[in-house]
């Protein structure tokens, strides 16, 4: 068998954890093979060590049948391996040639020859049908677009190999669509992918075979096409995994939260939430369904007070909120799972304990005059690790950073429900998470709107807004384009109202 | 426990290429650093005045490390050592108190001073998110053009022109007892201040809801905000206890090292508190080690040069060297864990050998 890429019984440990043990994965040419596991399973050190981000303590590497050594990016350049990380790594206000030519640039007497590389970046385009323009800039594309431009980076490199971090994360459906098209005319062209992901729909929908990895280990590499998606699931969690969510019919209660006539303007000094309308009572979770950019993120910061309201109110609990403080909102009960775990919901450089008081620090037990109770604070954070399976390498007092993402969302997720918000606004709870993890927080979502809370959930995710919501409101542009019931509606319903057709029967 | 090291090796690493400079010029390393040494060590008195060199050097470096903590660059230490030096000149050669209520109004208006001239800057990078590092260095220059003014305008010294009347001995920081437990050492109570200083900004950044919320403002002001931390109180917050200690650096040299203050000088001891608080990894107690070390250095250099012929110009290069190397720590750092890993290594095969045999 002809195999460009071999990694034989890798092992490699990070203090307190064995990331990789005795892992193998072997790439066809001209193959896409999934990489598939859990959060924190070792996926990303593995691909680390091919990219040489690290080297492994134990294995062999080998590159077209040649043992080699990568002990740095650059070698596994000149190997022709490339990798397209999660966070793109483009800088905004050059054009894509730019930075595709970034560090690799080649000159024509003292200044850069772009020309040339255009032209080279333009026929790549075409062959491949990647469709970008070697001008433009990149704040000013999309981030399919975006995405594009790193695989053609690796292209112009002449990277035979291509490693996608979980390509699909920041994708609309549609992008993801023109993604898999992309990767097959790829393969088409004689190259070899290893797609690192958890979506087992994608896996179905491109992959050739699927190498399942769980806890640091192989559990074994699987033909993708007589394999069901259930079984790479079990596969994969080392359980079996409902995929439908499993929950009671709602019985909502008094309303918790109604936003009446809201504006809210955006970053660009924007109206980017117009005159918006919505009703959230106890004991129901209401999705808001839409593409990215299209008013969530002003309605969700408005309401947690990180935004200006411009006009309009919000009353929670029969109360007008526009005008409180951030913490008066936060100790009246209103929860809040933010969309961007690293920027907002977490203090890296904290250990985990640490993180778990950001909101109730100055709170007893936690602390008193002023002085913080360590023991308190430990005990307090271990019980939310314990309860929401936190994995990390030191327990309450790891360095955040070194979580993975799966486990920084729990952490986020525990600390919040942990407050027992009577309102929980859950923004992109599940985004980058693996199958496991996504059932369970599901399932405390629903917990909490049994418990007579109510849930407010964002999300991207189409399939999450369906199972999980009672009630869906579609926004498009700002505005509030309906509301329905998630038992009566469709995704063909959905998505026309996403993009804007005010066509569903609107139910109250 | 790594930062220590790394601290370390840094001082070490300065102290080999300072050798190397003193070969390569053509003088005995040995002979230069025993007199380096000797002249800040040798006696109790030499140490005493080791200590007292190094007093208001602990201040600023608190000053600067603290800032850092809670994510602020405060390149403004000399400004607020200058003007709280001014204010707790001023206080002790206008108010007519008994020696011990006087200095506490010295200190206090010597940290007023500094927290005065932080507090400028802090809000307005609160209001209007201005760099720190602009409008302290700016806040410098005014500092020094202000005590320009107003020294000759209002406290006037009896000869010179350029400098502040003495400060009477009950507004003095220094004090007989001290000096002659010192042999005659200028050393003076500055030093139970600083020292104070280290134990209480440790204790707020390590055990207060205060330093947690700093800290937090400092590492990820959008978590703060999230968590309902008021990030711009926060910033505040800090550049005033930031300026504050520097002012505090003020009073222990200007009342305390020295006995007046004069004009047309920013004080250096605002910048070497950056390379103080960079080799102490901004830990409070690192600081104290770190001003005592280059304390040492800087009293001992005069005594190097009167010895031998080593120029004292020996020792800002050794110190600007280490500055070098606990900047660009993380090179030290992966040094060390390569060490670690061979030994690792090494000790894994004997162990492998062992259960073969």
């Amino acid at each position: 068998m002809d195999y460009v890429v071999e990694m034989l019984n890798i092992r490699k440990e990070f203090p307190g954890v064995v990331a990789n043990d005795d892992i193998t994965l072997c790439l066809r040419r001209g193959e896409i093979h999934a990489l598939l596991g859990e959060n924190g399973a070792g996926k990303s050190t593995l691909m680390g060590m091919l990219f040489g981000m690290y080297e492994p303590d134990r294995g062999i590497i080998k590159v077209r049948g040649k043992e080699t050594i990568i002990s740095n990016p650059n070698v596994a350049n000149r190997l022709g391996i490339g990798m397209v990380h999660q966070h793109f790594k483009l800088v905004s206000n050059f054009t894509v040639t730019e930075n595709i030519i970034l560090g690799n640039e080649s000159r024509k007497g003292l200044v850069i020859d772009t020309e040339t590389a255009s032209k080279r970046i333009r026929s790549i385009s075409e062959q491949y049908g990647l469709n970008v323009d070697p001008h433009a800039k990149i704040e000013d594309i999309s981030v399919g677009m975006q995405q594009r431009v790193e695989i053609l980076k690796m292209l112009y490199r002449d990277a035979e190999v291509l490693i996608l971090d979980e390509p699909t994360a920041v994708l609309t459906p549609q992008e993801i669509e023109e993604l898999g098209k992309v990767m097959k005319n790829l393969i088409d062209e004689g190259k070899s992918i290893i797609l690192i992901t958890h979506k087992l729909k994608e896996i179905k929908a491109v992959a050739d075979r699927c190498t399942v990895i769980r806890r640091g280990k192989t559990i074994g590499t699987v033909e993708v096409s007589t394999t069901s998606e259930a079984d790479m699931a079990e596969m994969m969690v080392g359980r079996q995994v409902t995929f439908k969510v499993s929950k009671q019919a709602a019985k909502p209660a008094d309303s918790v939260l109604r936003i009446d006539s809201l504006t809210v303007k955006n970053s660009k000094k924007v109206l980017g939430l117009k005159d918006f309308n919505l009703d959230v009572r106890a004991g129901e979770i209401v999705g808001i369904a839409g593409v990215e950019g299209n008013g969530q993120t002003e309605l969700v910061e408005a309401i947690t007070g990180l935004r200006k309201a411009e006009s309009g109110s919000i009353l929670y609990d029969g109360q007008n909120i526009v005008n409180w403080p951030i913490r008066t909102r936060i100790e009246k009960g209103i929860g809040h799972i933010p969309e961007d775990r690293q920027k907002r919901g977490l203090v890296l450089e904290y250990s985990i304990e640490e993180n778990m008081i950001l909101e109730v620090y100055q709170k007893r037990p936690f602390s008193k005059h002023g002085l913080l109770n360590k023991a308190a604070i430990r005990a307090y954070a271990k019980r939310i690790i314990e309860s929401f399976d936190v994995r990390s390498g030191q327990g309450a007092t790891s360095v955040t950073r070194s979580l993975s993402g799966g486990n920084q969302q729990k952490a986020i997720i525990g600390r919040e429900i942990e407050q027992d918000p009577m309102l929980l606004i859950a923004v992109q709870p599940t985004r980058g998470l693996d199958v496991g993890s996504i059932e369970y927080i599901h399932k405390r979502l629903i917990e909490q709107r049994d418990k007579g809370k109510a849930v407010l959930l964002v999300s991207l995710e189409l399939d999450e807004i369906m199972n999980i919501s009672d009630r869906i409101a579609v926004v498009n542009n700002g505005e509030l384009i309906g509301i329905v019931q998630a038992s009566e509606t469709s995704e063909h319903e959905l998505g026309l109202m996403m993009a804007g057709l005010r066509g569903g029967e609107v139910a109250q | 426990m790594r930062n220590t090291i790394v601290s370390l090796l840094a001082v070490l690493f300065g102290l080999l290429a300072g050798a190397l400079l003193m070969a390569v010029t053509g003088h005995n390393p040995f002979e230069g650093y025993r007199y380096l040494f000797e002249g800040g060590m040798r006696d109790i008195s030499r140490f005493g005045d080791t200590l007292a060199t190094a007093t208001p050097l602990i201040f600023t470096g608190l000053s600067v490390a603290f800032a850092f903590r809670t994510g602020l660059f405060n390149i403004g230490a000399a400004g607020q050592m200058l003007f709280g030096g001014f204010c707790a000149t001023a206080v002790g050669l206008t108010l007519d108190l008994s020696k011990p209520l006087m200095l506490v109004c010295t200190v206090l208006a010597g940290f007023l001073g500094g927290a005065l001239w932080a507090f400028i800057p802090g809000l307005l990078k609160a209001k209007f998110n201005v760099h720190e590092v602009v409008s302290t260095i700016m806040m410098n220059w005014i500092a020094y053009w202000t005590i320009y003014y107003m020294v000759p305008a209002y406290f006037k010294g009896e000869y010179l022109e350029t400098e502040s009347r003495q400060l009477p001995d009950f507004a003095s920081l220094k004090s007989p007892f001290l000096s002659e437990a010192f042999g005659g050492s200028y050393i003076n109570l500055g030093i139970f201040l600083a020292v104070l200083a280290v134990i209480v900004i440790a204790f707020i950044i390590n055990k207060t809801t205060l330093g947690y919320e700093l800290k937090a403002v400092g590492f990820n002001r959008h978590a703060a905000e999230y968590a309902g931390i008021g990030v711009n109180r926060g910033i505040i917050v800090s550049m005033l206890i930031a300026g504050g200690l520097a002012g505090l650096g003020g009073v222990a040299e200007f009342t305390g090292n020295a006995s007046n203050i004069q004009i047309g000088k920013l004080p250096t001891q605002g910048f070497d508190g950056i390379a103080v608080a960079l080799l102490a990894n901004n830990a409070p107690l690192g600081v104290l080690f770190a001003a005592v070390f280059f304390g040492l250095l800087y009293s001992g250099r005069g005594f190097m040069n009167a010895m031998t012929d080593v120029p004292p110009e020996i020792a800002d290069s050794i110190i600007a060297i280490i500055i070098y190397f606990a900047a660009t720590s993380i090179l030290i750092e992966r040094l060390v864990r390569k060490l670690l890993r061979i030994r690792a290594d090494k000790r894994e095969q004997s162990a492998e050998k062992g259960r073969e045999s």
